[in-house]
């Protein structure tokens, strides 16, 4: 029988102690004996997020294919483990084996939010290795960071060893047989990490240093050791029909966020949302092959027991083969009593009538996401949805037997007037009074709803915005009560619900998302007074956080509400994510010219740069436009 | 056709609790591939009766639930597959039919059986067979039973349908007492065996701790005869071995 990390005391006294026993259906276990390499796959957050994430479910898949490579699973101990792990000294541990963290080889994490950041100081403060790369000895496991958050990896650079840029399936192995290489030549850990600085795709920041300009933007910044790459190429796996994904996912015992066998159809995105960082950073399209997916939809369900599926995409409308896997997903799953959850589809004839055979009608809800009240501000973010098609669909779905629809906006994008924040209360209305156009009072069956939601607009980094300034968080409040005012304006107001996100957490992820190396510092320091789990509004100190920065002299404007001159050195310009700079600019100028990019990428090639990969959409034959 | 499984519970799964452990079984079903039934609707979901819930931290060595199958095959076919898809710490013990007439297993249970350990060595000097004897020997054991919105008191003693304690000695030579009950566990009257302890724990004038014992849960019972005269029957002998030409 396995032995757990924790006493039978503290299991029955801290909340869920489920998260911590590992021991679910699909986990590996592997004899340490025959093993060379541990790896720790961690997601900085609370179990039930992190375990809800394909991407290490994917890695975890990988490495466990490798014979000489055990890969474990480690997430943030909750705050009530937390204190008593630091009060008791007990290190902490990976799930399957759950022995210490700190003995392992590597210790992978995964950055997909910034709100993680100083999570993963807690994680490597529990786990008793230091927090500063500098710090570490070959007593310490490699800390590598991957993820969306990693193309800028700046703010953050001080705690890592090493950033893996890209997609993990192509470059892990090589990273391995090099440490291997080190462990048996007897190479200095500073000479591993030089050596691993030089593969594809992986930076190591003690290697690069960054001088500042008097005004605190980037004069330079460059490696300082010779064979150190200037740039980092994005990897990429362009063969996704054939490569790693896991048949047996790891199945949890507690409810987590995707309690779900999720399949993903595709990588990246054919449509150009200017605000959308996922849409650039996966860029081009790989679709999967359908003859794969409908195997690996029976083999996972199989494998797991899951009674519910749910597709994976940036934009699942896009994916060619769509009916055709829907149809088969249908068919299966009807046999097995299995639930298929759709992803956000686009609303028309073909999505409500499959969402009418997956799904009750009366209890669910349409989404649509048109992220600007008014044409013309959906013309400067390039979202290229037309109030005609919001309303021609919502009437469809309407007549379809629905009565619960959800609006997605932003609030604060570039170039955004009163008049596009009212015109988020105003489409709202309109979608209600569709409802009335379209109903005959004898057959509405309850009442229709109207629930329009904001967030708040952070520029990010390889986007056409990565030059706008955000606003600040009183601007933001004072946007969402234009919105608030203007719901209750209109003739529907009473079936319009309007919701709108914290603005003070918004601040803070504009600072990291374009964060240079000064702000490491601040997170560490904001670490040290208490700071974690930030992404929890309960936990989150914005006071302690404003705090950090007045300590450190660092001004959260200069990073937020700063517009970039079309010429600064960005703090991740030495990253190479496929997708041109200069494209990135165009589409900035444009924007701010009101002007759209159309078609997609499947109709026309707009010379993004991701074409360089040589795959994907970019080689398909084109629709006509 | 109604089928009752039994299983033990140890380990580390002493840690998931009830609602999960239905999910987990409700998952290794499908993986199974037993034909189970579902309900009609929208959502339809299995036909499944656990029989009594076992609390965080309890070893069990009889855990039952019922469920309702399109068609089966054999006993031992079907255990086997489900012990397939087990993890380390849930055993699946066996796989039997029951009568159409049965009622489903949590309005079956009428008792279980306990047996406690000491997590720690015991108090020196207490003669723990013998206060058990007295303790048990009273006409009434009241204690204060804490529900949701109120405490109340209730006599436990009619409740208690076994009580007994045996020495045993340890790895490292000491002796310790090992407790053994046979409670009510049925739905209306479900006593746990920590009420009974903290209740003869305060009678011999000792300390407990909240950590204190180790329970595991030895089986679950229903009752055959009457209220007045009970006659105490593990769940799984109402049920009967699928064989290779059917019940």
């Amino acid at each position: 029988m396995r032995k757990l990390a924790l006493s039978d005391e503290i299991l029955l006294k801290i909340e869920k102690p489920a998260r911590y026993i590992g021991g679910e259906v699909n986990s590996v276990m592997k004899d340490k004996e025959n093993i060379d390499l541990r790896v720790a796959m961690c997601f900085p957050d609370v179990y039930e997020i992190g375990m809800s994430h394909l991407g290490i479910q994917i890695l975890y898949d990988m490495f466990n294919r490798f014979e000489d490579t055990w890969c474990e699973r480690v997430y943030s101990p909750w705050v009530d483990l937390d204190e008593i792990m630091r009060k008791e000294r007990i290190p902490l541990f990976a799930l399957e084996s759950q022995e210490p963290v700190k003995d392992f080889d590597f210790l992978g994490i995964t950055l997909q939010y910034e709100m993680c950041y100083t999570n993963i100081l807690q994680v490597l403060d529990l786990a008793q290795i230091p927090l500063l790369a500098k710090e570490r000895t070959w007593e310490h496991p490699v800390v590598i960071g991957g993820g969306p958050c990693s193309y800028n990896p700046e703010p953050i650079a001080d705690f890592f060893d090493l950033f893996y840029i890209g997609e993990g399936e192509t470059g892990y192995r090589a990273l391995l047989d090099l440490y291997k290489k080190a462990k048996a030549e007897n190479m200095s850990r500073l000479d591993f990490l030089a050596e691993a600085g030089k593969l594809p795709g992986i930076y190591c920041p003690l290697f690069y240093e960054t001088e500042y300009k008097e005004d605190g933007t980037i004069a330079a910044f460059k490696p300082t050791r010779d064979g150190i790459p200037i740039q980092i190429i994005k990897q990429i796996e362009m063969e996704v029909s054939d490569t790693y994904y896991p048949k047996k996912p790891v199945v949890p015992f507690i409810k987590v966020t995707q309690d779900r066998v999720v399949l993903e159809i595709q990588r990246g995105c054919i449509r150009g949302c200017r605000f959308c960082q996922a849409g650039q950073l996966y860029r081009p399209v790989r679709e999967r092959d359908v003859k794969m997916l409908k195997e690996y939809a029976v083999e996972m369900l199989r494998a797991t027991g899951h009674e519910e599926i749910s597709l994976s995409s940036l934009s699942s409308s896009d994916y060619s083969k769509l009916p055709e896997l829907i149809d088969f997903l249908i068919e299966e799953c009807d046999k097995r009593k299995i639930n298929i959850s759709l992803p956000s589809l686009r609303i028309d004839a073909f999505s409500l009538d499959v969402m009418s055979k997956v799904q009750d009608v009366r209890k669910s809800s349409l989404t649509f996401a048109p992220e600007a009240g008014t044409q013309r501000m959906r013309n400067v973010i390039n979202k290229g949805l037309t109030e005609e098609v919001i309303l021609s669909g919502a009437a469809e779905a309407f007549k379809g037997g629905w009565t619960k629809v959800k609006l997605y906006f932003m609030l604060g994008l570039p170039t955004e007037t009163e008049e596009d924040r009212r015109g988020i209360a105003i489409l709202s209305n309109e979608v209600a009074k569709t409802f009335y156009d379209t109903v005959p009072k004898e057959e509405r069956k309850g009442k229709v709803q109207v629930t329009a939601s904001t967030s708040f607009f952070i520029p990010k980094p390889f986007t056409p915005f990565q030059w706008a300034a955000m606003h600040t968080a009183e601007e933001f409040i004072s946007y969402a009560k234009t919105v608030k005012d203007a719901v209750r304006e209109q003739l529907n107001q009473k079936v319009i619900k309007y919701n709108w996100h914290e603005a003070d957490i918004s601040l803070l992820e504009g600072v990291f998302a374009r964060g240079d190396r000064k702000v490491c510092k601040v997170i560490l320091d904001a670490y040290h007074k208490g700071c974690f789990f930030d992404a929890w509004s309960e936990y989150y100190k914005h006071d302690v956080w404003l705090e950090a920065f007045r300590e450190n002299g660092i001004s959260i404007d200069f990073y937020t509400t700063r517009e970039r001159k079309l010429d600064e050195i960005f703090p991740w310009d030495f990253i190479d994510c496929g997708v041109s700079r200069k494209f990135f600019e165009r589409e900035w100028l444009r924007a701010t010219k009101d002007q759209v990019t159309t078609p997609n990428c499947r109709m026309q090639c707009q010379g993004c740069g991701a074409a360089r990969f040589g795959g994907g959409v970019c080689f398909e034959p084109r629709e006509e436009a | 056709m109604k089928v009752r499984i039994k299983f033990r519970k140890s380990g580390p799964m002493v840690f998931i609790g009830h609602l999960d452990v239905m999910r987990y079984f409700q998952k290794a079903i499908r993986r199974a591939d037993i034909d189970i039934a579902y309900t009609q609707g929208f959502n339809p979901h299995q036909i499944m009766s656990f029989a009594a819930p076992l609390g965080v931290g309890l070893c069990s060595d009889g855990e039952y639930f019922d469920i309702e199958c399109n068609s089966v095959t054999t006993s031992d076919d079907m255990r086997d597959r489900l012990q397939a898809a087990m993890v380390e710490g849930f055993e699946i013990v066996n796989v039997r039919s029951l009568p159409d007439t049965a009622g489903n297993a949590m309005a079956s249970v009428a008792a279980a059986k306990y047996v406690v350990r000491l997590r720690y060595d015991a108090a020196d000097g207490i003669d723990y067979p013998g206060l058990i004897g007295r303790f048990y020997d009273q006409p009434t054991i009241p204690v204060v039973k804490q529900t949701k919105k109120s405490e109340k008191e209730i006599d436990i003693r009619p409740h208690i349908y076994e009580l007994s304690c045996e020495m045993e000695k340890t790895a490292d030579g000491k002796e310790k007492p090992v407790f053994t009950m046979l409670v009510n566990a049925s739905s209306a009257g479900n006593i746990k065996p920590s009420l009974v302890l903290e209740s003869f724990y305060r009678f011999a004038g000792l300390q407990a701790g909240e950590f204190d014992w180790i329970v595991t849960r030895i089986d679950t019972y229903t009752n055959t005869g009457t209220d007045e005269s009970p006659v105490f029957v593990p769940l799984d002998e109402v049920g009967r071995i699928i064989g290779e030409t059917g019940v």
